[in-house]
């Protein structure tokens, strides 16, 4: 369950931008998430509500934008979609691909009062 | 609603980790210390080629061990019997290690002066994939008793890891297991990761390993030493 640790990273973060910026009540906080990322999005929301309790970002939504899975491949010599990452070239089938995006991990923006 | 707000954030979630990584990439390159973060499910047999390993690699190079497990010390005192320093981070309810736990028991070591540094990470091939250490590359301990689609399974993992050792290799006679099956679907994960078969219980194939380990130690020397040598 590294959810929980990365719902403690998200929380740190909001919690460094409200020192900053002067905020006390979070409403939403909205993220990107690679669909090569190591988050399972459930899983994410599940402990997200745990880790949230007592903070500026309790009771907050959490909105997961998924970004999608971008390879590289060697042998078509052009950016190709991926679902995951053991799936062949969806034009060439074979699998000399490069991950180029898709595995971010990342607190996009906040909703705040 | 009017007084809500949107503020731009944009920060990686890793990012906190990922900065104390880096100090610790520096610290390592500053001693010169060549480090290597071990990944496996439980049982794959990390602790047993490590007890090998050190036994073997201790005169030719200062080592240190970190080991990561939820509970007990019992594989820091395994080490710790060959007569290399180890430190146990017990990582209680968590399921991988993180840059800090590493930051702290290197503090612990002693001095690896131009040296090797093995992180015996919490067995896990989920978790632990995520969190950089400050290692120089990932080594994925797979064995013969598992099955050959687990690259497949978890593909986080091998796509992370620069080595994979296939370990138990003696036992592979009987247990049908298929090798070239197994690097093929390593090689759909990760096209460029370098495969060795070895066995930590009769030490098959630990010599084309060391020889891995010896090749990487020059590449990162600095050349005015490799000059000098």
């Amino acid at each position: 369950m590294h959810e929980m640790a990365l719902c403690e990273g998200i929380i740190g973060i909001v919690e460094e931008e409200a020192r900053k910026r002067g905020f006390a009540k979070v409403n939403v906080v909205c993220l990107e998430i690679g669909a090569l990322s190591h988050v399972a999005p459930e899983a994410m929301k599940f402990c997200f509500e745990a880790v949230a309790a007592r903070t500026v970002a309790q009771g907050a939504k959490l909105e997961i934008v998924e970004t999608p899975g971008v390879a590289w491949c060697m042998a078509c010599s052009k950016s190709v979609e991926i679902k995951q990452r053991y799936e062949p070239c969806p034009s060439c089938g074979g699998y000399q691909l490069q991950v180029t995006g898709g595995e971010e991990m990342r607190v996009r923006e906040l909703e705040v009062d | 609603m009017s007084s809500d707000r949107i503020i731009q954030v944009e920060r990686d979630i890793l990012g906190k980790n990922d900065r104390l990584a880096a100090d610790n990439r520096a610290r390592f390159r500053a001693d010169d210390v060549l480090a290597f973060n071990l990944v496996s499910s439980p049982g794959a047999g990390k602790t047993s080629l490590l007890v090998r390993a050190v036994s073997e690699l201790k005169g030719s190079f200062a080592i240190g061990v970190i080991e990561g497990d939820q509970q007990t010390s019992n594989d820091a005192e395994r080490i710790r019997a060959t007569g290399v320093p180890a430190i146990q981070v017990n990582t209680g309810k968590g399921c991988h290690l993180d840059a800090a736990m590493v930051a702290d028991a290197y503090d612990r070591l002693p001095w690896l002066n131009g040296g090797l540094l093995f992180i015996e990470n919490v067995g896990n091939l989920v978790c632990p994939a995520a969190f950089d250490l400050g290692e120089a590359c990932k080594i994925v301990v797979f064995s013969t008793t598992e099955g050959e689609d687990k690259p497949l399974k978890y593909p986080d993992m091998f796509a992370a890891s620069s080595l994979m050792l296939i370990n138990k290799i003696d036992l592979a006679p009987v247990l049908d297991f298929d090798l070239a099956k197994t690097i093929e679907y390593a090689r759909r994960v990760n096209p460029n990761i370098e495969v060795l078969t070895v066995s930590a219980r009769t030490g098959e194939g630990f010599a084309a390993f060391y020889a891995w380990i010896r090749k990487r130690a020059v590449a990162m020397k600095p050349a005015t030493m490799t000059a000098a040598e």
